[in-house]
């Protein structure tokens, strides 16, 4: 048996300063703690609950407000009052609603480092691994017992290693590759499993692809998604705060539960269809479904870069009047460099609706939901039956480029064919 | 007590959808549970029911809002062939246990049946069926009582450094 460890065999023995397996159950010091307006409040009531009186370290807690923003309600406001105080209270930096959504902020904040161990109250945590780190969501009781002690229990999980090598075709990339592995590993295929990326594609890959596809990780069950760190990742890091250099690169013998490859040039665009993330189809079978809502934002695809495929597919056109785009770019940095390149003036020119960072009608409460019957395309992460409004509503998720071509036509559209 | 039985892949969103995940109160909670895909449970459920469903339970969210409207309905126990990693967590840190077994595939929505999780098996029409064992690390949870009642117990955690 080969006696090379995975990324994540490798920052559980960095951590603890021994070497640690996968199947190991640990007692973890954590980097990091993410928390926003809806599950923090359950989490801070925790940690009351469990005696809590300062959190282990404030600087090591990130806190903001992306959900529902600006509050959709009064309890909403309630949550985020209370959220206010507590930060005030603990000496926590506190992003409030201003930067968007968490797991951007997280990262383009400088505020998670290859290597650590950081947990955050929602499940697409796991976006982290693009910088990295070993990242995973978790529930607000488990966030009220990581800021009490700064350390949690983690079995430290088995890899699936991942390689994907060849070059994008034109108007496919990241998400239709990460679309496409969920369509084989399934909705559980990596349950408490790490998820290891590697290979040509990913090198070449700029950090927004990376982050999409660590993103969803946990759309196959993943309690991880890790990029190991290489000099795309140093060189997006390079302003963002001191980062020391840390060897957590795979060994070439390391223990993987299963191997997967990809070539990414026979790619297509990929479409996620109702209502399950795992029932993945080439765009070619289901275009001419008509669409009556386009997203196009979410930590999963709300960067310039999402922002730049999506505009270069409009073009000097104008989308159809058939149905509403909403677009939302990912943080205030994201929303800047959108609007400097001139693009936010070109989606409005175009018709559609462009709004501060947030969450969006990707959390299916605050703004944007479906009524029954209606049909949306959205760059974002789940399709689940209910996830934008009405059970019987349709959610289809897809990549920044087919949502565009979409909202050209007013129906499911081959970006390539635009 | 009466058998829920749900399929595969039952996410998070339709245990407790969106919107309302202001509320943390857990019966208040559970008259949205569901709602929506199964609008009976919120009205009918009482006390001591179980829920069994297929693979992958809890898929989703990491929002602890659905162990809690689950809770609240009165189930206590919940047996499905595999839960989602968070959920799991979650159910066990809010006092919800999630039970693994191969024997949810045989149980029908209705049925009558008893757990019993210190000898480890679940009794439906005069037939027994083993469950899988719970992580050491876990059940150390269950047995203070929650993670709640491990905490407070606990002033100080070692760490692998240690």
């Amino acid at each position: 048996m080969a006696n090379g460890m995975t990324v994540a065999e490798k920052i559980f023995s960095s951590k603890c300063g021994r070497t640690i397996r996968a199947g190991d159950v640990v007692m973890a010091g954590i980097d990091a703690a993410m928390i926003h307006d809806i599950t923090g409040p359950l989490a801070i009531t925790q940690f009351w609950e469990m005696g809590g009186e300062r959190v282990f370290d404030p600087q090591k807690i990130i806190l903001l407000f992306d959900h529902q923003i600006p509050a959709d309600s009064i309890p909403a406001a309630k949550n985020h009052v209370m959220m206010r105080a507590f930060a005030e209270e603990q000496g926590i930096t506190n992003y409030d609603l201003r930067e968007g959504v968490c797991h951007q902020v997280a990262v383009e904040k400088g505020r998670v480092a290859p290597g650590d161990i950081v947990v955050g109250s929602d499940s697409h945590t796991c976006m982290y691994g693009a910088v990295g780190a070993f990242a995973t969501g978790i529930g607000s009781t488990d966030m009220g017992f990581a800021l009490k002690y700064g350390a949690l229990y983690f079995r430290v999980p088995e890899t699936i290693r991942v390689d994907a090598v060849g070059t994008f075709g034109r108007r496919v990339g990241p998400k239709d590759l990460v679309l496409r592995m969920a369509g084989d590993i399934g909705a559980d295929g990596a349950t408490y499993r790490a998820l290891e990326f590697g290979g040509s594609a990913f090198s070449s890959m700029h950090m927004a692809g990376r982050m999409t596809v660590s993103n969803m990780a946990i759309e196959m069950g993943g309690k991880a998604g890790i990029v190991p760190p290489d000099a795309v990742t140093m060189e997006y890091l390079k302003d963002r705060g001191s980062f020391d250099p840390v060897d957590i690169a795979p060994d070439s013998d390391a223990t993987y539960l299963e191997k997967r490859g990809y070539d990414v040039t026979t790619l297509s665009p990929q479409v996620a269809i109702p209502h399950n993330v795992d029932n993945v189809a080439p765009v070619e079978e289901v275009a001419g479904r008509k669409v009556d809502q386009v997203f196009i934002g979410s930590c999963t695809n709300g960067r310039f870069e999402d922002m730049k495929e999506a505009a270069e597919v409009l073009g000097d056109d104008t989308f159809s009047e058939k149905l509403r785009v909403i677009i939302i770019p990912a943080s205030r940095d994201e929303y800047l460099k959108t609007l400097r390149a001139g693009l936010i003036e070109r989606f409005v020119e175009a018709g559609a609706l462009v709004e501060a960072p947030c969450c969006g009608p990707c959390m299916g409460g605050a703004f944007g939901l479906l009524a029954p019957g209606e049909v949306s395309l959205s760059t974002s992460n789940r399709n689940f039956r209910g996830r934008q409004g009405s059970t019987e509503a349709e959610v289809y998720l897809c990549s920044p480029a087919t949502a565009a071509a979409s909202a050209l036509y007013g129906e499911i559209t081959d970006p390539r064919e635009v | 007590m009466r058998v829920w039985k749900f399929g595969n892949d039952i996410d998070t969103d339709a245990i407790i959808p969106g919107r309302f995940l202001t509320i943390y109160d857990e019966k208040e909670l559970a008259t949205h549970a569901f709602e929506g895909t199964r609008d009976e449970f919120s009205q009918k459920a009482t006390d001591g029911d179980i829920i069994v469903a297929g693979r992958n339970f809890g898929c989703g969210s990491s929002r602890e809002h659905a162990p809690l409207a689950i809770r609240g309905a009165g189930v206590r126990v919940i047996i499905a062939e595999s839960f989602a990693r968070i959920f799991y967590r979650n159910a066990i840190n809010t006092g919800l246990l999630p039970v693994t077994s191969s024997a949810a595939k045989e149980i029908q929505d209705g049925a009558v049946i008893s757990v019993d999780t210190v000898e480890g098996y679940i009794e439906s029409d005069g037939t027994r069926y083993p469950i899988d064992p719970v992580p050491a690390f876990l059940l150390e949870i269950i047995r203070a009582g929650g993670l709640v009642e491990y905490a407070r117990a606990h002033p100080e955690v070692k760490t692998c450094t240690e």
